[in-house]
Order: structure tokens, then C-alpha cells, then sequence
């Protein structure tokens, strides 16, 4: 904990290293680390040091969830509804029992109780088999007779805002809401399946609409994405007597640790989750989840390990998906772009779920004093949404920044020039000059200006997303007697590389190479780790690594001082050794230091401390959100073909931030993945549901279309250096800001293309031809 | 440009085509990396699982089961297919190469090393399937340029998105062998 009595004054360096770095002053707290220099300055810091455990997967030794076999483990699997709306009369679980491979059942749908008799979606979990192999179990869910009572359904999200629907719920059985969803807000009201609004407002719309020189009001649609991460999602869980241990493949170990010690009645001490090599979640593996509990419940029934896969199918239709959106825009300006007034309604569907907001960006990414937000969460008959790489603000995005290009081409200013005028993130500003440098912005032609049938375009948009920081959040630092190092938390790799920069950040400090730290994570064991959601991983977990590894290096120093016969506040740590200031020759060699240590090892522990200056504010008990904002500004050239309707992006520059940027390749990686997922969902991937039966109809790979490296154009990566003095590593996140833009900028490229905007997604060829007027009406 | 799942088609011969078999389990000889294993499995079991379960070679990942994302990618005598396409009785007496066959001991083949050093793998779970189509392209064109690589791969899934990273690291690898 910060000593708020002890405060010291340090100098930070701070400002955008492109553009100038000057120093910023803060109080910190006397147990925090110096002021980390800028990049420039460091060793290891800000370089792009390879992922310790990329070894390990080139080579098929990593040990993902699906991969761990324990002595004595038994299959589950899970019967699902094949009805969008039913009740359940009966089930007759006495064939599935005899079944000799067969060791346990659970039945989840329970006809005494109408709160768990009912199933409002396809796929959802009726009962669950534990048995001696996963065939047996399939051949137990096949002896399982359930009656279902079939009800009306809805699955199209404009039936569904009929008041003469058919209600998904009643409520008193419709989902409440937490503060922590898109929006977070709980306890709204419900008018047949319309739940909402959520209401956010500043000054008064009338009178900005009122004063406005020039209106721009437009409606978007954006269709349901699934996450499909490669890995599917899994759980071993192995309860004994002596607790429970988990391994499951999850974005968070402590919050699912959290889950199963409520939902089971466990001390935190009994429960134990584990997760090695993650393979992809993106939001989709962030909570326990339904089946997550049944594997833990029926491994506590068959006093054996249990071992629950979900098959690809049932990940599309059951583990979340991100939710479908409308969204109506309206904006008033005054001549000179200066926007008077932005008011935005929304109605989104997270099927029987709810968080389908559409973000913070139409309220928050431009200065405008009137601004008047409702939206809506509509129930329909499908699987739950959840987060989704940038939840809200992705479809939230596709909607604004079309709009604000529909405002600019109306008031005949250039996009660049417009957000210059309304927006005032000096960080985004420089954000448009380098990437309208790097794709060619004087280049952009008049909209629909080619003359051939390939027409091309240039297009921008930016987004904004909160720089999050998981407050309970800690690392620990071990520096062994033999000299070797280790970091640990309970935090997990899911593939975005917090390894390596665990790794860079105990090196960087103790003077040592990332190779020589041993980074320990994924087990609840550990100090407490963040959830890797929300891109707040690196903002979490760099500080408390630092800190940690300098108070080890307190103690160290002390035994190095002895040796060295100086002051320990005179010495420094560089390329494995330890020396008196800048005096090459007075030295003892880091292992040398540590050989003297009294006891085998040493340690500190440290936790994730406020931001220096303060959070912008708390969300919850475990969290905060960061005075600056996270965003980028995204600019893309596509070539639309007139005839057949496809679009292809042939180039995307990125231009992010990140606050200090910790690992540059691992950064591009990231960022390239963020738009590689934008372009997918801009121009392939739909969840279709038919709706005669409620099915999702392509719930596999191939019908449900993926961007492929074919697909995949060129993409220019730039991360700024943005410092601001806020942590000890001044780093926070960027996998999901690097998806918002990516959209809109194509969206936007496409108009200038063909001067024809495309407010629906995604733009496949199909719609496209028909904006276009290319299809022929039928009469 | 043949994907996977087609090479699959046009290379499987069915050894065991007309003889009954199953559906008891049934003992076969698989070689797999240099070796010959022995095995008693259920006929209905795929190359995939028969190397993820009894084999315990859980380098090769499935992700869809069904041909469609390649993440299940092995060598058929030197071919890169879809081993959950294919039942483990039918493979005969071809040759099986897996991602734990690859390295020559302690020495990465350069398709792996080249991933490690390009970044080009973020989750890692397509990356053993990816990296065998990868280094199948090099053995059959040592020269290979970034639009054969996309093709090498055109079947491959990567959600995380590395395929920029991939094709770096292959083309680089490809410099490598030939240095």
C-alpha cells in the first residue's frame, strides 16, 4: 500500500516522444521506485525481446487445457436444448445411469422449479454427462429423454421490439444487469423485451440542435460476431478432499477461483486455478462460466478429475458472442465543424443476455457541450453476448465516425481538419499526422471520383477506449542465492505476451537480461494476478513488478554495499553486475551479491498502487480507470469492385498508444491482430440464425467466415511513446483500441470509393451491390 | 493451389478398404517421427486424436474438428493434411511427421526458429499446424515469395492474427536454409 505519510517529489518524463519529451512533477509515495527513464534511455525496457515461451510452442511442448491428462479423468459433455423456447415437462436420466461407461449426471434444467424448467435458447444446457470416455459420455446424452413443452420464440431483434412480441422473459425472471456491463448500469426498467434506456446526457440538445448550421442524422446496424479463439474452451477440475484444483483455459485464474469459492462454499485456500499456455479468448473466457460449474460439480459427484471440452459449435451458439447493435446518430455543427449538439439512440441484442450498449465514443471522443444518449437492451432467443474485443465501443465507432465523415463531407472540410477542430487529444493529433503521412492522405480523391470498375478509396477513424488498471493486482520477486531470479502472479498469458514483458521489467531493474528471469504465472497460488480483459494486463502488472523487484534489490544492495564497503543508496545495477555509481571498476558481480544473502532467497511482494496524481475514478472495489484515455486513429485503402460487390482492403496504417510502449514487436503483433479482427468483422463474419427454428445455422469455420492471410493487406503498425508520469513503467494497454477504428476506417474508405455509405454490417458483396443499386427489384 | 483438405483427398489410398474392421478396437502400426508405435484403438478414431491420446503428442491442436482451420496439421509422407480428416487405421505404412518431429533434437528446424524470432505466433495454438504447412512450403519450394506463403497457409485460421507475422518469418526462414 501506498504510505500517503511518506511522499516524495520525483521528476518524470512525460509528453509524446515524437513530438518532444519535457518532465512532469509527482508526489509519489517514499516505497516507490524512481522514475523510469524514457526507452531511449534503457536496456531492456522498450525493446523487442522474444516471448520466453515461444520455445515451447514452436516446438508442441506448450501445455494448453485441452492438453492435460490426469490419472483417473472422465469426460463431459453437455445435451442441449435443440428448441429456442421451451419448457421443460421431464427428464428421464435411468438409461443414461445403466449406460456402464457412464459415472455421473447432472440434470441443469429441472422441471420442479420454473425458473430452471425454462430454455430460451438454442443450445442451451439441459443436462451433462461424466463418463469413462468422451464417446461414452455422447452415447449417455443420447439415452437422456427430455420432454419439452416448444413455446413461441423470437430471434430477429426487430420482431422482438414489437410490443406484441413474444416476452423472452417476464420481471421477474429477466436479468438485472451489473454496474460492470456495456452500459453498466442495473435495475432498468422492462417493457416487453425492451430493457432501458441507459441514460447519459450534458447540456441541452434542443438548444445545441438549435444553434447547429449544419445536421447530419444517419441509422447503423452491425450483425452478432463470434469470438471462434482457436483454443476451444476447457476445464479439468479435480476435486479432492483436500480442495479443489482447476486448469482451465481462462483470461483470469483469481476471478474464476473468486467464482467457484462462492458458487461452491470454498475458502479461497481450496481452490486452486491453474492455466499454462492459453490458447486465445477475447473476451469470451473471462468468467467460469455455465459449463465451467458443471465440470467443477460433477468432479465433486465422481470423487475423479472431469474434463470438459466445448466443441466448436457449442462455442458459437453458447460461450458468448458480441452483441448486434442499431444505433440512430444525430449531430449538429456550426459551419466551421464546431459541434453544437450529438445525440445518439440505441437498441442491441445480447440474445437472453444483456450488455449491448454501444459504447462511450459517441459521448466521449469529440468536445461537444450537448449530448443526450439512450440505449437499449433487447432479449431475443439466442445464445448470450458478452465482451468482445472493445466491447460497445467497436459497433459504437462504426456508427460515430461514419457520421462525423458524413459531417464533414457535408460541410465541405477535410475529415483530418474536422477532427482537428473537435477533437482535443493532442495525442490523437499527432496520431493523424503520422498516419495521413504514412498512407498518403494528399492522395485522397473526391468521393466516387475513379473512373474504371475498381474504385479505390482512403478512409480514417479513430477510437477511443479507458485505460483500465486492476488495483488488486500484485507480483512477487525472488532472487535466489545461486542467483537466479523469479516473478510471479496468478496472472495469465492468453497470447499477448505478458510473459516477456515480466520478464523485461524484473531485467530492467535488477540489471540483468530477460532471459536470466523466470516468469511464474497462471496459478492462483501466486500473488494475486489481473484479468486479461479490458487491456489492462501490462497497466496492471509492469508497476507491481517493478516495485517488487526494486525492494528486493533494497535488500541485495544491502549485502552488496557490505562487500563493496560504499552506501547502498550509491549503487546501481547494470549488465549483471553491481557498481558504485558510474565507477566501471567498483563492482561485485550480481551473483556474487546474491551468494552472501543469509537465507536461500528473498522476496517482495507488491501491489498495484494508484496511478501517481490519482485515477480519473474507482470502477468497483478491484479496479480504476486512468486519468488518460487509450485510443488511435486508423486509416485504410480499399478497392471496391463495382460488379461483383467485393471489397478488398489493400492497406491499413495503425497509429496507436499505450502510454510507454514496453515491447515494440510484441505491440505490432498485437495491433495487427486488433485489425485483422476489425476487417473480419467488417467485411465477413455474421452469426445468421434461421428464422424458422432459431438455429444458428453456420456454427462451425466454414460457413462462419474468418479473415484468412489471403484476406490479410498490408498493415503499417506505429505506436507512439506516450509518457505521462503515472506508474512506475507508465504502461497500459492497446488490444482492444487497435480494433475500434478498424471498421469505420473502411466503411469511410468505401463512401469515398464509391460515394455510396454503407450503414450496415458487415459489407459483403451482397450489400454492397444493393447500395450500389445493382440488384434488380423484384416485382 | 491445392488447400489441405483437398491434398488429403488426393493422396488417401484406404489401405483397408474392402476388409471389415471394427467396431471393436484394432491393433495397428503407426510410423510417426522415426519411430514405429504400436496401437489398440477404436477403428472410428482420427490420426488427430490417435497422436493427441494414446500417442501423447498434443503438439497437434484441434480447433474446429472438421477440416475447416488446418490447426490439426501433420506430414503424410512429407505432405502436409488435416489429421482430423483422416482415420488413424488408414494412414498404413505412410510416414506420420509432427510438430514434435520437426527440431532435430536441440536444433529448431528454421521455420521454428524464424516464428520464435518474427513474433509470429501470439496465443500459439494454430502456430504447430502453421508452422508444418510453413516448412512443407520450403521443402518443395526453397524460394518460395510472400504470395506462396499466403497460399501455404490459405487454410490456416489464426484468430490472434499473426499471418503478417508468419509470412516474414517463412520467407526469412527460407533465407536462412539457403545461407
Amino acid at each position: 500500500m501506498a504510505n500517503t505519510k511518506n511522499l516524495r517529489t520525483a521528476l518524470f518524463p512525460s509528453g509524446i516522444a515524437s513530438v518532444g519529451l519535457g518532465s512532469i512533477e509527482r508526489q509519489i509515495s517514499a516505497d516507490e521506485p524512481p522514475p523510469l527513464l524514457p526507452n531511449s534511455e534503457l536496456s531492456v525496457i522498450g525493446k523487442s525481446f522474444p516471448r520466453p515461451n515461444g520455445r515451447a510452442k514452436v516446438i508442441g511442448a506448450a501445455r494448453f487445457t485441452v492438453d492435460i491428462k490426469l490419472p483417473g479423468m472422465v469426460h463431459a459433455r453437455v445435451l442441449r436444448s435443440p428448441w429456442p423456447h421451451a419448457i421443460v415437462r421431464s427428464i428421464d436420466v435411468s438409461a443414461a445411469a445403466r449406460h456402464p461407461g457412464v459415472r455421473a449426471i447432472l440434470a441443469i434444467a429441472d422441471p420442479a422449479d420454473p425458473q430452471r424448467a425454462t430454455l430460451r435458447y438454442v443450445g442451451a444446457p439441459v443436462a451433462a454427462v461424466a463418463a469413462v470416455s468422451i464417446a461414452a459420455a455422447e452415447e449417455g446424452l443420447r439415452l437422456i429423454h427430455v420432454d419439452y413443452e416448444v413455446l413461441p420464440f423470437v430471434t430477429d431483434i426487430d420482431n422482438a421490439r414489437d410490443p406484441a412480441a413474444v416476452p423472452v422473459y417476464d420481471h421477474t425472471t429477466a436479468p438485472a444487469g451489473h454496474p460492470s456491463g456495456f452500459p453498466a448500469v442495473a435495475n432498468l426498467a422492462l417493457n416487453g423485451n425492451v430493457r432501458g434506456p441507459a441514460k447519459v446526457g450534458r447540456g441541452n440538445v434542443t438548444n445545441g440542435f438549435a444553434e447547429a448550421e449544419a445536421m447530419v442524422e444517419a441509422e447503423y446496424s452491425t450483425h452478432v460476431q463470434t469470438h471462434c479463439c482457436l483454443e476451444p474452451h476447457a476445464i479439468v477440475a479435480d476435486w479432492r478432499a483436500d480442495g479443489l484444483t482447476v486448469y482451465m483455459s481462462t483470461q483470469f485464474t483469481a476471478g474464476v477461483r473468486d467464482e467457484i469459492a462462492e458458487a461452491f462454499g470454498l475458502p479461497f485456500n481450496r481452490v486452486r486455478v491453474i492455466v499454462d499456455a492459453m490458447g486465445g479468448g477475447f473476451g469470451s473466457k473471462s468468467q467460469l462460466g455455465n459449463y465451467g460449474r458443471f465440470a467443477v460439480e460433477l468432479s465433486r459427484q465422481v470423487k475423479a478429475p472431469v474434463q470438459l471440452f466445448l466443441e466448436r459449435e457449442e462455442e458459437q451458439v453458447d460461450a458468448g458472442n458480441r452483441p448486434g447493435t442499431w444505433q440512430r446518430l444525430r449531430i449538429g455543427a456550426k459551419r466551421d465543424g464546431s459541434l453544437t449538439a450529438i445525440s445518439l439512440l440505441s437498441y442491441g441484442t445480447a440474445g437472453v443476455g444483456l450488455g449491448a450498449g454501444v459504447g462511450n465514443n459517441a459521448e466521449a471522443l469529440y468536445s461537444c457541450p450537448n449530448f443526450d444518449g439512450a440505449q437499449h437492451d433487447v432479449f431475443i432467443n439466442a445464445g448470450p453476448g458478452c465482451a468482445m474485443r472493445g466491447p460497445g465501443n467497436t459497433p459504437g465507432a462504426f456508427g460515430l465516425e461514419q457520421t462525423i465523415d458524413a459531417l464533414a463531407e457535408k460541410l465541405g472540410i477535410d475529415p483530418l481538419k474536422l477532427r482537428d477542430r473537435i477533437d482535443s487529444s493532442p495525442v490523437r493529433r499527432e496520431e493523424r499526422r503520422i498516419g495521413a503521412e504514412r498512407i498518403g492522405w494528399h492522395r485522397r480523391h473526391a468521393a466516387g471520383a475513379d473512373s474504371g470498375p475498381v474504385k479505390r478509396g482512403l478512409g480514417v477513424a479513430q477510437s477511443l477506449w479507458g485505460a483500465n488498471v486492476q488495483t488488486n493486482a500484485a507480483c512477487e520477486v525472488r532472487i535466489m542465492r545461486d542467483g537466479s531470479v523469479e516473478v510471479l502472479s496468478s496472472v495469465q498469458d492468453i497470447g499477448t505476451g505478458i510473459t516477456t514483458v515480466l520478464a523485461q521489467t524484473v531485467a530492467e531493474v535488477l540489471g540483468l537480461r530477460p532471459d536470466d528471469i523466470t516468469v511464474r504465472i497462471g496459478d492462483t497460488d501466486f500473488p494475486p494476478g489481473g484479468p486479461s480483459y479490458g487491456s489492462r494486463t501490462t497497466a496492471s502488472m509492469t508497476p507491481p513488478a517493478r516495485t517488487a523487484a526494486w525492494r528486493a534489490q533494497q535488500q541485495l544492495f544491502r549485502e552488496a554495499a557490505l562487500m563493496l564497503n560504499a552506501s547502498a543508496d550509491d549503487l546501481i545495477a547494470a549488465e549483471g553486475k553491481i557498481l558504485v555509481g558510474r565507477d566501471r571498476n567498483r563492482f561485485v558481480t550480481f551473483r556474487d551479491a546474491a551468494a552472501r544473502l543469509r537465507t536461500d532467497r528473498i522476496a517482495a511482494v507488491a501491489s498495484r498502487s494508484d496511478d501517481y496524481g490519482g485515477f480519473r475514478r474507482r470502477a468497483g472495489e478491484d479496479a480504476a480507470l486512468a486519468q488518460q484515455d487509450l485510443g488511435g486513429v486508423q486509416f485504410a485503402e480499399v478497392a471496391v469492385d463495382t460488379e461483383t460487390g467485393i471489397i478488398r482492403v489493400e492497406r491499413v496504417v495503425a497509429v496507436q498508444d499505450c502510454g510507454r510502449p514496453m515491447n515494440p514487436r510484441q505491440i505490432e503483433s498485437q495491433v495487427q491482430g486488433g485489425v485483422l479482427m476489425g476487417i473480419s468483422y467488417a467485411l465477413l463474419e455474421e452469426r445468421i440464425i434461421d428464422q424458422a427454428t432459431g438455429r444458428m445455422v453456420n456454427a462451425n469455420l466454414e460457413q462462419y467466415k474468418l479473415l484468412g492471410p489471403r484476406e490479410t493487406p498490408e498493415i503499417d503498425v506505429v505506436v507512439l511513446e506516450n509518457y505521462q508520469g503515472r506508474s512506475a513503467t507508465d504502461a497500459y494497454g492497446i488490444a482492444e483500441p487497435a480494433n475500434i477504428a478498424t471498421a469505420p476506417a473502411i466503411a469511410n474508405a468505401v463512401y469515398n470509393a464509391v460515394e455510396v455509405r454503407l450503414r450496415s454490417l458487415p459489407m459483403t458483396p451482397a450489400t454492397v451491390l444493393a447500395a450500389l443499386g445493382k440488384v434488380p427489384q423484384r416485382s | 493451389m491445392l488447400n489441405a483438405t483437398s491434398t488429403i483427398m488426393a493422396q488417401t489410398q484406404h489401405p483397408g478398404r474392402g476388409a471389415s474392421t471394427g467396431p471393436q478396437p484394432v491393433m495397428i502400426e503407426l510410423h510417426v517421427n522415426a519411430a514405429v508405435r504400436t496401437l489398440h484403438i477404436e477403428p472410428r478414431m482420427t490420426l488427430a486424436e490417435a497422436l493427441r491420446g494414446p500417442l501423447e503428442l498434443t503438439g497437434t491442436k484441434i480447433a474446429c474438428n472438421r477440416g475447416a482451420c488446418s490447426a490439426c496439421t501433420v506430414w503424410l509422407d512429407g505432405m502436409p493434411i488435416c489429421s482430423c480428416m483422416m482415420l488413424a487405421v488408414d494412414v498404413g505404412a505412410r510416414v506420420v511427421t509432427t510438430i514434435e518431429g520437426l527440431a532435430s533434437g536441440e536444433e529448431l528446424h528454421p521455420v521454428q526458429q524464424a516464428f520464435i524470432d518474427h513474433d509470429a505466433l501470439q496465443c500459439g495454438f494454430c502456430t504447430p499446424g502453421m508452422i508444418m504447412s510453413c516448412a512443407a512450403l520450403l521443402e518443395r519450394s526453397p524460394q518460395p515469395g510472400a504470395d506462396d506463403v499466403r497460399a501455404a497457409i490459405s487454410g490456416h485460421y489464426c484468430r490472434c492474427g499473426t499471418y503478417p507475422h508468419v509470412v516474414a518469418a517463412t520467407l526469412d526462414a527460407a533465407k536462412m536454409r539457403r545461407a
